[in-house]
This record gives C-alpha cells, sequence and structure tokens, in this order.
C-alpha cells in the first residue's frame, strides 16, 4: 500500500516537474519573460528533487537494510554539492560565465556516466537493449565530463594552446572505435553464453577509461572562437547521457528533460557553425591547421595609430556610433568602463547602438551577458543580422577587442578560412576605430585588410583603459562643450 | 491499481521523438540576445540527473555502489545548484532603457500612461 501510495505521488510530481521544466524553458524566448521562466523551472527541480526521497518506500528488497546509511549519503551529497555549486555560482565573475557553465556541464556528465557506472558493476540491467543504453548513456556522459573538464581548463586559460599533432583525428577515430568494440563485447558476453576473455567488471573499467579518455583528446585540440561550439556540443551530449539513463531508470521526467537539453544543443551548435561557415564537423575534428597561415602582401594601405583621447573627442561630435565589441572586452574587464564612455556619448546627443556577432566571444551570447551585466539596456544591443544595413550610414564604427568577425576578406577572398562567414560590415562606416591590444592577428591567423583600410585608425591598448582614457578626454572638454 | 512506470523500447523512443521535437521548437524561438542564459537554463535543467542519482544510491547494497551514487548526487546536485545560481545572476542583469521607456511614454496616447510608472517598478524591485 505505501509502495503504491508513494509511487502516485512521486509518478505526478515528477510529470509536473516535467511540465514546469519545460515551461520554464518556453518563457525564457523574451528577457521580459526570463527571470520568471528559470523561477519556474527552479521550483519544478525542487518538488521533483524533495519527492525522489519518497523513493526509500520502494527500494529493492536487498537494499532495504542499507536504508539508513544511503539516506544519510544522499542527504550529505545533495547538501555538499548544492552548497559548494551555489556558492561557487553566485561568487563567478560574468566574464568567467563560459569557464563555470562548462563545469556545470560536466557535472552533469559525471552524474549521468556514475549511474551508468552502478547500473553496470551492480549487474542492475538485464537484456540487451537495456545495457547497450546504459552504455551508450555510460560513453556520452564521461565523454561529456573529461571533455567539459578540458574545455574549462582552456576557457580558464590552465590550458593554454590547442594541441596541435599529426594523425591526432585518426588516433582518436581509433579510441572511439576501441571503446565502441568493447561495449558491443559486453552487451555480447553478458546477453549469451560467449566465452570470456577478461571478467566483466575489467571490462566495464577500462570501458569507462577509453570514454573519458576520448573526451580529453577530442576536446584538446580545439580552441578559441570554436569553443562556443564546443560548450554547446557538450550541453546537448549530457542531455542525452541524462536522457539515455532516464530510460534505464525507467523514469520519464528524466527521458524528457535529457532529450529537451539535446535537441536544444543541438540547434543551439547548428547556429553556430552556421554562423562561422563551418560545419560541426570541421569545427570538432579539423582545427585551424598552421596551413590556415598564408601569404601576406596583398594588403595595401598602413596601420595608422591614433591617441585614445583624440577617438573619443572625434566620436563626441559624431552624430551615430556603433560598438563592436569582441572577447578582448572581456579579457581586459572593460564593459562597465565602456559604457561609461557610452552614457558621455549619449549625454552629447550622439546615438549609439552595440553590434554582437553571433560567435563574438567564448560563447553564444556571451558579449549580451557582457554588456548586460555592465547595465546596458537591451535595446541597444543589436544582432548582425538586424544592424549590417546601417554601418554604411553611420559616422564611427568602434571594434573593441574584435578581429575575425570583422575581417572584410570573409566577403571577398575565396582563399580565406573564413570566407563565407558573415562579418558585422565595419569597414562600410565612414570612420573606423580598432581598439587592440597589439599587432597580432585574431584566432584564425590572419591578417585583417580592415586594420588597413583608409578609413581606419588604430588605437594601440588595453580595452579597458582606452575607454578610460577615451572618457576623460570627453570630460575634459568641460560643461561648455557639453552644454552646445 | 499500479503506479509502476514500465516504458518498453517503442514508447521510450516515442517519448524521445515528441520531446526532442518540442525542445527544437521551444529553443527555436529564443532569440540570440538571451543564448548564454539559454544554455546555462538548459544546462540547469539536465540537473535532474541528480533525481536519477537519489534513487541509485538509495537502492545501493555495497560499498561500490555507495560510493559511486554517493558521486552521482553530489555532481547531479553541483550542476542544479550551481547551474540556476548562474542562470537566475545572469536573468536578473537584463533590463530595458528607462530612457526609451519615457520616450514611448512620450508618444503614447494619454491612456497608455501607466507604462514609465511600470518600468520604474520593476526596477525598484531589482535593487
Amino acid at each position: 500500500m505505501l509502495v503504491t501510495i508513494s509511487q502516485a505521488i512521486v509518478g505526478s510530481i515528477d510529470l509536473m516537474a516535467a511540465f514546469l521544466l519545460m515551461f520554464g524553458l518556453w518563457r525564457m524566448s523574451s528577457p521580459v519573460t526570463a527571470p520568471s521562466g528559470i523561477l519556474v523551472a527552479g521550483i519544478g527541480m525542487l518538488a521533483a528533487i524533495l519527492a525522489s526521497f519518497l523513493y526509500v518506500f520502494s527500494v529493492a528488497a536487498a537494499a532495504r537494510s542499507h536504508l539508513p546509511m544511503n539516506i544519510g549519503l544522499a542527504g550529505g551529497a545533495l547538501v555538499l554539492g548544492v552548497g559548494v555549486a551555489w556558492w561557487g555560482g553566485r561568487k563567478v565573475a560574468i566574464t568567467a560565465m563560459p569557464q563555470a557553465v562548462a563545469l556545470f556541464n560536466g557535472m552533469g556528465g559525471g552524474a549521468a556516466a556514475s549511474i551508468a557506472a552502478v547500473e553496470l558493476f551492480g549487474l542492475k540491467t538485464h537484456g540487451a537493449i537495456p545495457l547497450t543504453v546504459t552504455l551508450l548513456g555510460a560513453l556520452i556522459g564521461s565523454i561529456s565530463l573529461s571533455g567539459s573538464i578540458i574545455a574549462w581548463a582552456k576557457l580558464d586559460a590552465l590550458l593554454k594552446k590547442p594541441l596541435h599533432l599529426r594523425g591526432l583525428q585518426v588516433f582518436n577515430g581509433v579510441v572511439l572505435l576501441v571503446a565502441l568494440c568493447v561495449g558491443g563485447y559486453i552487451v555480447l558476453t553478458t546477453s549469451t553464453a560467449l566465452t570470456q576473455v577478461l571478467p566483466v567488471p575489467q571490462l566495464i573499467e577500462i570501458f569507462f577509461g577509453i570514454s573519458l579518455m576520448y573526451g580529453v583528446l577530442m576536446t584538446l585540440p580545439i580552441g578559441g572562437a570554436d569553443m562556443p561550439v564546443v560548450i554547446s556540443v557538450y550541453n546537448a551530449f549530457t542531455g542525452l547521457a541524462v536522457g539515455l539513463e532516464g530510460f534505464v531508470l525507467q523514469n520519464p521526467a528524466l527521458m524528457i528533460a535529457g532529450m529537451l537539453v539535446g535537441a536544444a544543443g543541438l540547434l543551439l551548435t547548428m547556429l553556430m557553425a552556421k554562423a562561422m561557415n563551418r560545419s560541426v564537423a570541421k569545427i570538432l575534428f579539423m582545427s585551424f591547421g598552421p596551413g590556415a597561415k598564408r601569404k601576406r602582401g596583398a594588403i595595401k594601405g598602413s596601420l595608422k595609430p591614433v591617441q585614445a583621447s583624440d577617438a573619443g573627442i572625434f566620436m563626441r561630435y559624431a552624430k551615430s556610433v556603433i560598438i563592436c565589441p569582441g572577447y578582448g572586452l572581456a579579457v581586459s574587464q572593460g564593459q562597465g568602463k565602456l559604457y561609461d564612455f557610452v552614457k558621455l556619448l549619449q549625454a552629447a546627443g550622439v546615438s549609439v547602438k552595440f553590434a554582437i556577432h553571433p560567435v563574438a566571444g567564448r560563447m553564444p551570447g556571451q558579449m549580451d551577458v557582457l554588456l548586460a551585466e555592465a547595465g546596458v539596456p537591451y535595446d541597444l544591443i543589436v544582432q548582425l543580422a538586424d544592424i549590417n544595413e546601417e554601418f554604411k550610414t553611420t559616422d564611427v564604427a568602434l571594434v573593441i577587442g574584435a578581429n575575425d568577425t570583422v575581417n572584410p576578406e570573409a566577403r571577398t577572398d575565396k582563399t580565406s578560412p573564413i570566407f563565407g562567414m558573415p562579418i558585422l560590415n565595419a569597414d562600410q562606416a565612414k570612420k573606423c576605430y580598432v581598439i587592440k591590444r597589439g599587432n597580432g592577428n585574431g584566432y584564425a591567423g590572419i591578417v585583417n585588410p580592415l586594420f588597413y583600410a583608409d578609413n581606419t585608425y588604430m588605437v594601440y591598448g588595453d580595452a579597458s583603459a582606452v575607454c578610460v582614457a577615451m572618457a576623460e578626454a570627453i570630460r575634459g572638454l568641460g560643461a561648455p562643450a557639453a552644454a552646445a | 491499481m499500479n503506479f509502476q512506470i514500465d516504458i518498453g523500447g517503442f514508447i521510450a523512443l516515442y517519448i524521445f521523438m515528441v520531446t526532442a521535437f518540442a525542445g527544437w521548437v521551444i529553443i527555436g524561438r529564443v532569440p540570440a540576445i538571451l543564448h548564454t542564459p539559454l544554455m546555462s537554463g538548459s544546462n540547469f535543467v539536465h540537473g535532474i540527473i541528480v533525481v536519477g542519482g537519489i534513487f541509485t544510491l538509495l537502492n545501493a547494497t555495497t560499498p561500490l555502489e555507495q560510493a559511486i551514487g554517493f558521486i552521482a548526487v553530489l555532481l547531479g546536485a553541483g550542476n542544479v545548484a550551481g547551474g540556476f545560481a548562474v542562470t537566475q545572476r545572469m536573468l536578473a542583469m537584463f533590463k530595458t532603457s528607462g530612457h526609451a521607456a519615457e520616450h514611448h511614454a512620450k508618444h503614447a496616447r494619454p491612456g497608455k500612461r501607466a507604462k514609465p510608472t511600470a518600468v520604474k517598478a520593476i526596477k525598484a524591485k531589482k535593487a
């Protein structure tokens, strides 16, 4: 009786939770409703977690004697995990958001893989299909765990250079194939009377080892501007792993939530790839090699450095300014200083807008969040497709820490590695200022003809420091100028 | 009455298919400006794996199962809490310009004057 009642309660709460999670994501389609969306999803999640403790009434007979210990462990793990992650999530800087998301995503993948491990080591799944699904979930979850950790290390600048090794892609392919073979052998040997070469637990250990290794190997060669795609792919992977383990545990709420995220991650991945005009497969399995560097010399013109104060004052007397921010702005934490400068321009009657390239930054939409943190109202933030025509009629395009996303080569040069990628038309503005730390090239390793164009002027320096200098210059004009 | 859930292979495929389609449609509506919160929000959603972790840990019988189950719950809990904290923080930062709202109010018909006060109220709430 108690079993039936507890199952009915858990069942209905999970049903509600699955709905609330979907509804929460649905409400994320507008900045106005999004904050309530995450709250709705949070309520659903909390209810599902609390209800899951009702499973104590329906545990298997063998586990009943361990129940007090297990409840204690579950409660302890829950409090510890929530406590640490909540503290971390509250404290992390907004500029470090891609790392944080990668880390939390890896945790989810690890949890899915751990559940699969318990199922496999405890020989709890029977039959070829459930076993295959468990192993698949274990594989994807493990890849997501180790891959996300590498991605986190890269984004946190613990790992600096993408690894380029000859034949690494072939080697990775072999590793994946071996993992699949070991998995297939585990299914065969446990569901048929096939002779065992190695005891099953050892095979399972090998399987997890190879899967984790593959995640590391797959992520090491990818870097820089391709990071948004990687984070998105691992998000989809974890979702998929959760969905598969949901099937193994016969929990539809897990299946729905997992698959929802799997589909979402896939869609975002494809959007990112489209914004870079590269296929997902190319990003994951082919990195910009040294071959991408080509001869220079075809570029006409010269680099024309100017002082930050001159640039600031020129913009003060312009009619319209479009700002194109890139990863360099995030690195220098200059978003707040930039908005201070923008407010001075607005006070002087200059129309200012922000143009966002879909792959600016290290995560889809990172620039939007960064500007929001600085207090920039979102109606000033315009996406590439909606603003690109406006550059022609704009006085000044201000490029801050961006490079490949404003490289006109993508439009004209068929041999360029970024040919075909939609770019911000900063070169079409009447005048273009580029704030840059030095003369280095962008992630793609190509020279940017925009910097050499007749109407482009370079302001060298840290984005944050330059913004302060530009703002100082405008303030230095004094009250009479502001009143004019 | 029996509330035991039993999902066979094909039912599972149907669930996956419908959900994947729903996910595709739901996410397709989200504007690019919200892609980072969306990603961290969906990251939070797959944290529901912690429920599976609790189920697994409660059914553990050996020390090994208990140890791995503990890790599963720990990681899952981290996923949920971290995902929520980060997403909520980001979404709270998105605001529209009061400047633009006043501009709208000036040109709106007299009956629509409620707008600026509503915006102010929202801002006050956040502060």
